[in-house]
């Protein structure tokens, strides 16, 4: 087995292993942003388990309580993910 | 109770009060007063087309019908808007930096500005909301018949047409006036954006205020609410899991595909951090538009007779209660659903069809394209101003074929599954390199075909598909029935539809990437696509320098307009130095003109005109592996330097470690001739001295004559002996000697050097051992006898027993002859065991008569015999071993 160097080609820009904390709370923010769509889709989701039919099914105004909570939460966490993230500035890159 | 033409009059004042909104934001916006038409919130209300009449009045009937099946269709934009950083933030990046002008540009410029692929994208779209056109005159003409007789559902068919031929007019002409007063597509629609954002706000304001009617004014509170909807019959959750998770990713990529929503979203954005407003802002908007959905459905079934259109609750439940001015309001927000949806509609697909139909076709048939005289702008602006009166045409074409009737009710889901066909193609081409033509190609056209095959021919009656093909399948084949594909029956149709075209869509789209191979411009833009926050600059697509700028200047003009083109051209003058008024055809240029260009015409159609004059210099392959192979000569151009300095180092210490040695050797040459001219001086010095006394002394006797006479000549022997061993030293050191191979017997040569050196002066008592030395040696036996006379010599000289004695054992250690020399003197001080090899190195302080030359000989001899001579310390006396390769020695028979 031979040994090979590290297959980094030198063009690609390489991002620092460590960040100012300034930068991190912003990365960890952009991740929470990542997350966000997904808990809402996993929470959304839940009403595929309800029982529907004969077996003591779910009352209207339950279901609409649980799905309007959870978008005025999306909603809530959203706008403060927004603020949170305008006070950061944009910072170029950061992946897709 | 409100006449009809006092509604006429009312809506007809609400239109007028739209032109004069739109009017005055050009106005702003000429006079350069965009901020506050640039800000967040417009953004946001801008993006709330995507609430048409189907979803204001058809929410409600939808929760009327089938519960909460309606609000998946918020649910999904909602999750698209909050995860904005996955994928909008990135559309609307490479919206910005690509100039993209429509969803069929996109996906054109992203697979190297192919025009057949952005035809494709335009028929779908055209396709897919030709219907969601009709559905809008629907839903205005079916209000306008709620004030006309209410209660009686279905008047004659002449009012209906009338009256969708009036508003489909009103809002063709509303389009063109505001929609085309720029040609470049790029550029904000300032007035048409102020419009929809005006009417955003009225629409959420009369959904908002019929709700809090009911909810409060009807019913009396939340909690009554709450409890009279779950004691109606929408009381319990009934929902299919199938649809409710189907229809929630549908509407999330129909959001993303939408002709119209693309134009709000990407193309009419111009800041990011608008974005970031909507993420949170929008799905607000979609939580307020459907809150009260449910409330209007329950009590509409609860206070109006069975029977009546449950997608009107929103109308007649207020008529019903005597609300008119109530009612009217409601009126006013379904308008405003309908129209701010074909507006923006028509301007979407009309810029496609343009740019992508209409405009190649013309050039093509003016001749030479590009180069044609005339103003082309003209014709651009016309091309689309007819394609937007052709697509309202074509809604209402639509309406008035299939009647108006129940059929378009199910037609938006049938539209959003027809235009997230393009989902695939459009993801595909911001997250992954690999996608190609070929692949976005294959993906689409079989989704297209399937969508239309399964959903949509059967969704639009009878007659496009015939009740035989409807249940015995396409040639009679069974499994191709249109909504049991494969033998795969009892799915919802809808479902059905998605499942199947979303499977063929990304599995071709999938394969075909993998197995072609793209173009270079393709693979230039897929990876500016990709990556395009790590390099924001535009493709660099056009090379060489032959573009005539006159030309360019010429066609640039006819296509943005004199007075826009002379400045930008003079722009980029001044920017490459200010050399007159018309640039070089640098690629920066070219590139920037390129972009400029496709705001008005598009990716490929600008991309086509810059060829033509800079005569298909852009980027070929031959260019690229030029490119790649600069690249690969810089590359081994600098490994060949770093090869070099490393050999350079290497070569710079191998000379300082010869330097050293050069340094060492000079500093013992310096040491050898001190120590040569010393040994010499001695005897001389003496036989001068005798040599003086014998000339000038008279009265010697003969005795004293004899003595000092035998000195001189003692000395001079001495110095013939060191001159005889420096002489074979410098022989033995230079490799010179000619080694004289003979056989003999080991134990004679001990003998004989015995002998030798025990002759005269003291003995050294000898013990050998015989049977042991009884071998035959194979070797130069007059040297190696020299280097045993040395040693027995040595002993004799050198140790200082009272009984002096000399032990020789032979013995044999892998593969060694090994032959100690063991005396019982005192033995070689440790600091001296070093030494003893050199040359001139005496011991001990005791006149030997020795010039210290004879163990460095021994060693040279030895050297040259293969074999080696070492002390051995630890033996009490003086310890010499002699190694010989066994080769040497051979036993005696």
């Amino acid at each position: 087995m031979t040994e090979t160097g590290p297959e980094i080609s030198p063009e690609r820009p390489r991002s620092p292993l460590f960040l100012q904390r300034q930068s991190y709370r912003r990365r960890r923010l952009i991740d929470a942003a990542r997350f966000l769509p997904v808990l809402g889709l996993l929470l959304w989701a839940v009403p595929l388990l309800w029982p529907t039919g004969e077996q003591e099914p779910v009352h209207s105004s339950g279901a609409l309580i649980y799905i309007f909570g959870i978008w005025a939460l999306l909603v809530l966490a959203a706008f403060v993910l927004s603020l949170r993230l305008k006070v950061g500035g944009t910072e170029p890159g950061g992946g897709g | 109770m409100i006449t009809l033409n006092g509604l006429v009059a009312v809506c007809l004042t609400y239109v007028v009060f739209l032109f004069v909104i739109a009017f005055f934001a050009e106005r702003s916006a000429l006079r350069g007063q965009v901020r506050w038409l640039k800000a967040p919130l417009v953004y946001t209300l801008s993006l709330s087309i995507y609430c048409t009449a189907w979803t204001f009045y058809g929410a409600v009937g939808s929760a009327a019908r089938s519960g909460f099946e309606y609000l998946t269709i918020y649910l999904g934009p909602s999750l698209v808007m909050v995860g904005w950083w996955w994928i909008l933030r990135k559309l609307v990046r490479i919206g910005r930096s690509q100039r993209i002008t429509s969803v069929a540009d996109l996906v054109s410029s992203r697979y190297g500005k192919s025009n057949l692929l952005a035809i494709c994208v335009t028929i779908l779209a055209v396709i897919g909301t030709t219907p969601y056109i009709a559905l809008q005159l629907q839903s205005v003409t079916l209000s306008f018949e709620v004030f006309a007789q209410p209660g009686v559902p279905s008047p004659e068919e002449g009012l209906r047409s009338y009256t969708a031929l009036w508003v489909a007019f009103g809002l063709a002409l509303f389009t063109v006036i505001f929609g085309t007063r720029n040609l470049d597509a790029n550029e904000r629609h300032h007035g048409v954006v102020m419009a929809i954002a005006v009417e955003a706000v009225v629409k959420l304001a009369a959904l908002l205020a019929v709700g809090i009617f009911v909810v409060w004014g009807l019913s009396g509170g939340v909690a009554q609410t709450l409890a009279r909807i779950d004691a109606s019959e929408l009381g319990s959750w009934q929902m299919d899991g199938g649809r409710w998770a189907g229809l929630t990713l549908l509407s999330a990529a129909a959001f993303l595909c939408l002709p119209r929503m693309f134009q709000v979203l990407v193309v009419e954005s111009d800041d990011e951090g608008h974005l970031r407003t909507a993420s949170w802002a929008f799905p607000l908007y979609l939580l307020l538009m459907s809150l009260f959905v449910v409330p209007i459905a329950v009590v509409g079934l609860d206070l109006l007779p069975a029977g009546s259109n449950p997608d009107l609750f929103v109308l007649t439940v207020p008529l019903a209660t005597g609300q008119e001015g109530l009612a009217v309001l409601s009126f006013l927000g379904g308008f405003s659903s309908a129209t701010s949806m074909v507006i923006v509609a028509a301007i979407a697909l009309s810029t496609m069809v343009s740019n992508h139909i209409v405009m190649p076709i013309f050039l093509r048939l003016t001749g030479n394209g590009a180069s044609v005289s005339g103003d082309v702008r003209h014709a651009v602006l016309l091309s689309r101003r007819l394609s937007i009166t052709g697509v309202v045409g074509l809604g209402y074409l639509y309406y008035s074929l299939s009647g108006g009737g129940t059929a378009l009710a199910t037609i938006g889901l049938v539209s959003f599954a027809g235009v997230a066909q393009v989902l695939p193609a459009m993801l595909g081409g911001i997250f992954w390199r690999g996608a190609t033509r070929m692949g976005a190609l294959a993906g689409l056209t079989s989704g297209f075909a399937i969508w239309l095959y399964t959903l949509f021919l059967p969704s639009i009656g009878s007659g496009a598909l015939s009740d035989a093909i409807m249940a015995q399948g396409l040639f009679g084949l069974s499994w191709l029935r249109p909504q049991a594909l494969f033998g795969i029956s009892g799915l919802d149709p809808l479902l059905h539809a998605f499942l199947w075209s979303m499977t063929f869509n990304v599995t071709a789209f999938f394969s075909f990437s993998l197995a072609s191979f793209p173009s270079p411009l393709e693979r230039l833009q897929g990876a500016q696509f990709v990556n395009v926050f790590d390099h924001s600059g535009g493709p660099r697509s056009w090379a060489g320098g032959v573009a005539q700028t006159e030309d360019l200047m010429i066609m640039a003009q006819r296509i943005l307009g004199a007075p826009e083109a002379q400045a930008l051209f003079e722009r980029e003058a001044h920017r490459q130095g200010g050399r007159g008024l018309l640039p070089d055809p640098t690629p920066d240029f070219l590139e920037t003109l390129e972009k400029e260009l496709s705001g008005s015409v598009g990716a490929a159609t600008a991309h086509a005109m810059v060829g033509q004059i800079v005569g298909g210099m852009s980027v070929s392959v031959e260019d690229l592996m030029a490119v790649a192979d600069e690249t690969a000569q810089m590359m081994e151009y600098s490994a060949r330097l770093e090869t070099q300095s490393n050999e350079l180092s290497r070569t710079a210490r191998q000379l300082r470690e010869a330097n050293q040695k050069l340094t060492r050797l000079s500093v013992q040459k310096d040491a050898f001739l001190t120590q040569i001219s010393h040994e010499l001086r001695t005897p001389m010095t003496s036989i001068r001295a005798f040599s003086e006394i014998l000339r000038d002394s008279r009265g010697l006797t003969a005795a004293e004559h004899i003595k000092y006479a035998s000195i001189i000549q003692d000395e001079a022997i001495r110095l013939t002996r060191l001159l005889d061993d420096l002489l074979d030293l410098s022989v033995l050191e230079n490799g010179q000697v000619n080694l004289n191979l003979r056989q003999g017997l080991l134990c004679d040569l001990l003998d004989r050097a015995a002998a030798a050196a025990n002759d005269g002066g003291h003995a050294v008592r000898i013990r050998r051992n015989g049977p042991n030395e009884q071998l035959m040696l194979n070797t130069d036996l007059d040297r190696l006898s020299q280097v045993f006379i040395n040693l027995i010599a040595n002993a004799r000289k050198y140790c200082d027993a009272d009984a002096p004695e000399l032990e020789i054992r032979v013995s044999e250690k892998t593969g060694l002859l090994v032959i100690d020399f063991i005396d019982n003197g005192s033995g070689i001080s440790v600091e001296a065991q070093d030494l003893i090899f050199e040359k001139f190195a005496r011991v001990s302080d005791r006149q030997a008569g020795g010039a210290g030359l004879g163990l460095a000989i021994s060693r040279q001899i030895m050297t040259r015999l293969g074999g080696e001579i070492s002390y051995l310390p630890g033996y009490g006396g003086a310890a010499f071993r002699v190694a010989l390769p066994r080769n040497f020695a051979l036993a005696a028979q």
